[in-house]
């Protein structure tokens, strides 16, 4: 099935002549006029080199233009912009919209109309997070388990791939990215027993080129011990995504692949985490469970791993590890070292080396009870007494299920060495209570309580946007906010950092001192992922779609907590308040200075 | 199907209900047989419901719908995490003709049956643990549902955890795959043909279809009731409304009542397995 691909990934490559590796998209990735894929770049710093809007000047932002997406539910996705003209897709529907960056005017839509089934399967709201562009086509992700190659120019359907079945409880949120020829797409659907995947698609036809699973037989996880190269001794063993289980429970494993994919040209490597170990009480799956909650890299053509690192084995709290690997290169102890950064949903924020899958540092970045550091020499998360889930009943679980940073992107800037945060300030307790009934099964369900690192009432803060130092291994600075920070964030050669917060503002902050400059009231919460790029006229220009929803916001979806506090695996009880400061609507905002 | 009512419908109802003079008379002829019971229903989900109605609770709709006078239109939806809150707290529909009494996301009716979990096992087998404690259940390979991750499981999954009983324990999602028909029930096919000795599954679920597979099954409650320290292997089950219904609670509950003996007939039909004695 590669056949094809291979030999129009060569002529293209003959086409560019002297292209950087990863072609086009990487030399597009550089130009600060455009915005073409959701991280920025390969390395997913989410770094605008613009300096027009500075921390003086940004005083002076104005809402350029705007316009509705027509859907209601949580907007999580980065708007890209390709030779003046903006693409943004929706949540489910998952309408696609291309947009003229001179006028904001309408150039063209593609509604894929996805099953509607596919709403009952997906676990915390209906999100996307972006669309993916190369060679003069989109590419897009439906609930319904299809990516689409859209014509950039027209809309017009290319081709149409089917990667998984919404029937067992597959579905796709993330964004894809495109390597080469190949289209990266990962599945989601953790909480439904299925078993986690990424595929390369041939940007061309569709066809799927290669499959790594996350659980199961090293052939299917693509796993080749010629080449597999682990930091961690114990991690050479075969077939680990099979003997780290019980059973054959692997097959229903989890460690879907739902968050960020990076991707380092020169050694080739694509970098990407996968999700919490699949529907089973912790008790009953005995073992490792590896490949769940790892970070994988792997070659983009072959899909076989280099290295791969498990962040928790036997999750037991849902930290899923799909968050995003910034890539950087850092002086660490005298010397400069190819490094990847994870800010950890398990609250731990990660250097490694990203040739080796070596974890350099690994230190809490918040409030963490869970486990209490990670053993640098085994690589091995230490866990405290609280991590016994096995009596149903825990307290003070930080940090709570979201983690203490979930799929919210973070921004890196090269000027300040500093790396920006929107993350999380929850804990949580839980216990088994309250009857609940699944498909004619009743059965004792948990009650989940999320509530502020803070205590258990305080309503003021619930979520932080910190300014970390990854050589330094500290906070730099940090803004308490009063819900969790569920937006992506942006940063520009202007020292200005650009997030949203789920009551309706969006910020520019001083990226040196955490000063706020500027804000805008927005119609409804921000999720979304700010961008930054320079319009046809010149000028930069800040763009970020709002609409509450999401896990996080999945109380202001017009479901009173107090009627069902179990609703989104009781986030909503960690903010209740939320419907008194925003509703829905999705709403695309651009600004600019006068 | 016949009793099914389109959008078109409600719409035609909305306009009948118009203060129209001459739309009167006709509305007045419809008034008669207008009251509708909206019940919120698995389309997939034998042998409580389905979209050709084939299910008990579709059998108890009916027999309610006739007691109130009323027709029966249906809300489809999946029943998995979400479906309480995309049905009847959507208000796309007024009643679920199942959920644990206890079930505190709706106001339910007193319960009219009582089931429990059960062993399921192969006649021939030799093999009839009756108590969870059994020690047979170490010996021989033991299905049970998943239903997910978020620190809950069905009673025998956590029952078995607890006295370490892991290894030779194999796990069907409760979910299953929802393009075949009645997802849940693969466990107790995975019994007929010898994929497990024992299953371990929800009785309402598991009589049904050990009555419709190719050998003889043996379907018996799980000893004890309340696995201790507070995990029931028996659950009341009742119909629900949304919290403030209470009149329409109290009307299904009378119904309910009034018609149990037909109800027990109806759960005797789908192999309903019922234990002790309700308070109704």
């Amino acid at each position: 099935m590669g056949g094809c691909g291979k030999s129009d990934q060569k002529e293209a490559d003959v086409r560019r002549g002297g292209a950087l590796p990863g072609g086009d998209i990487a030399q597009l990735a550089e130009d600060d006029g455009q915005w073409v894929m959701a991280a920025k770049n390969y390395s997913s710093t989410r770094f605008s080199g613009l300096t027009e809007i500075d921390t003086a000047s940004v005083r002076n932002l104005r809402l350029a233009w705007s316009f509705s997406t027509g859907q209601l539910r949580g907007h999580e996705a980065a708007p890209l912009i390709i030779d003046g003209t903006m693409y943004i897709v929706t949540p489910f529907p998952n309408n696609v919209f291309a947009l003229d960056t001179r006028d904001g005017s309408l150039k063209w839509t593609y509604e894929p109309k996805p099953l509607r089934g596919a709403q009952g399967v997906a676990c915390c709201d209906v999100v996307n997070r972006g669309v993916a562009y190369a060679d003069g086509r989109i590419f897009v992700n439906t609930l319904d388990v299809h990516t689409i190659a859209l014509d950039a120019a027209t809309g017009r359907e290319l081709w149409k791939t089917k990667l998984g079945d919404i029937n067992i409880g597959e579905s796709i949120t993330m964004a894809p990215l495109v390597v080469g020829s190949n289209v990266l797409v990962g599945n989601s659907g953790g909480e439904f027993g299925v078993r986690g995947w990424l595929k390369a698609l041939d940007t061309r036809s569709g066809e799927v080129v290669w499959t790594a699973y996350s659980t199961g037989p090293d052939t299917e996880v693509l796993i080749d011990h010629s080449t597999f190269r682990p930091f961690y001794e114990a991690d050479r063993r075969p077939d680990l995504g099979v003997n780290t289980w019980s059973g054959d429970q692997w097959k229903i494993g989890g460690g879907t692949v739902w968050g960020w994919i990076s991707y380092d040209p020169e050694l080739n490597l694509i970098y990407h985490g996968t999700g919490n170990p699949g529907v089973w009480n912790p008790a009953l799956r005995p073992g490792d469970n590896k490949w769940s909650v790892s970070v994988f890299a792997r070659n983009p053509e072959t899909g076989f791993a280099r290295w791969a690192y498990q962040l928790v084995p036997h999750d037991e709290h849902d930290y899923d590890g799909v968050n995003e690997s910034v890539l950087l290169d850092l002086e660490i102890g005298g010397r400069l070292r190819k490094v990847l950064v994870r800010p950890e949903r398990n609250g731990f924020m990660y250097v490694m080396d990203r040739e080796t899958g070596e974890v350099i540092s690994a230190d809490a970045f918040g409030p963490v009870t869970w486990g209490s550091s990670v053993d640098i020499k085994t690589g091995r998360p230490i866990p405290s007494e609280l991590a016994a889930t096995g009596n149903r009943k825990a307290t003070r679980v930080c940090p709570a299920a979201p983690g203490m940073k979930d799929w919210q992107p973070s921004a890196w800037s090269p000027r300040t060495s500093l790396l920006y945060i929107p993350h999380n300030h929850l804990c949580m307790d839980y216990e088994g209570l309250e009857a609940n009934y699944v498909a004619g099964t009743p059965y004792v369900g948990a009650d989940v309580r999320m509530y502020s690192a803070e205590g258990r009432d305080n309503r003021t803060h619930r979520g932080n946007f910190t300014a970390w130092d990854p050589v330094g291994r500290r906070i730099v600075w940090q803004i308490p906010e009063r819900f969790p920070v569920w937006s992506g964030a942006l940063t520009t050669a202007g020292d200005v950092v650009f997030y949203g917060t789920m009551d309706r503002l969006f910020k520019a902050v001083n990226a040196r001192t955490g000063e706020l400059l500027w804000q805008f009231r927005t119609g409804s919460g921000i999720i979304g992922q700010p961008v930054s790029y320079r319009g046809p006229d010149g000028k930069q220009y800040i763009a970020i779609l709002a609409g509450i929803g999401g896990w996080a916001g999945a109380a202001a979806l017009g479901i009173l907590p107090d009627v069902d506090p179990g609703i989104a695996l009781g986030f909503a009880a960690a903010v209740p308040d939320l419907p008194e400061y925003t509703a829905q609507g999705g709403m695309l905002y651009v600004f600019a200075l006068p | 199907m016949r009793r099914r009512r389109g959008p078109l419908a409600i719409v035609v109802a909305v306009l009948l209900a118009g203060t129209s003079a001459c739309a009167e008379s006709v509305a007045r002829a419809d008034a008669a047989d207008a009251r509708v019971l909206r019940v919120c229903a698995d389309p997939n989900n034998l042998p409580f419901s389905n979209e050709a109605e084939e299910g008990f609770e579709n059998a108890l709709a009916r027999l309610v719908a006739e007691e109130l006078g009323a027709r029966v239109e249906y809300t489809w939806w999946a029943q998995r995490r979400g479906f309480i809150r995309n049905t009847l707290t959507a208000r796309t529909c007024d009643v679920v003709m199942g959920l644990p009494t206890s079930m505190e996301l709706a106001l339910t009716t007193r319960p009219y049956y009582r089931s429990s979990y059960v062993f399921i096992t192969r006649r021939d087998a030799g093999i009839s643990p009756r108590s969870l404690d059994d020690s047979v259940l170490r010996r021989v390979s033991v299905g049970v549902q998943v239903i997910g991750d978020d620190y809950t499981d069905a009673p025998p999954a956590h029952a078995m955890t607890r006295r370490g009983i892991v290894q030779n324990v194999r796990g069907y999602s409760v979910y299953g795959d929802y393009s075949q028909p009645s997802p849940p029930s693969r466990i107790v096919e995975a019994v007929a043909s010898g994929e497990v000795d024992v299953a371990i599954a929800w009785g309402a679920m598991a009589g049904y279809f050990a009555a419709r597979q190719p050998v003889p099954l043996d379907v018996v409650p799980v000893t004890p009731e309340i696995d201790l320290p507070f995990m029931p292997m028996v659950f009341d089950i009742s119909a629900g409304v949304r919290r403030e219904d209470v009149a329409l609670r109290d009307e299904l509950e009378a119904v309910l009542y009034r018609r149990r003996a037909d109800i027990d007939r109806l759960l005797d039909e789908y192999h309903v397995p019922r234990v002790g004695s309700l308070r109704r």
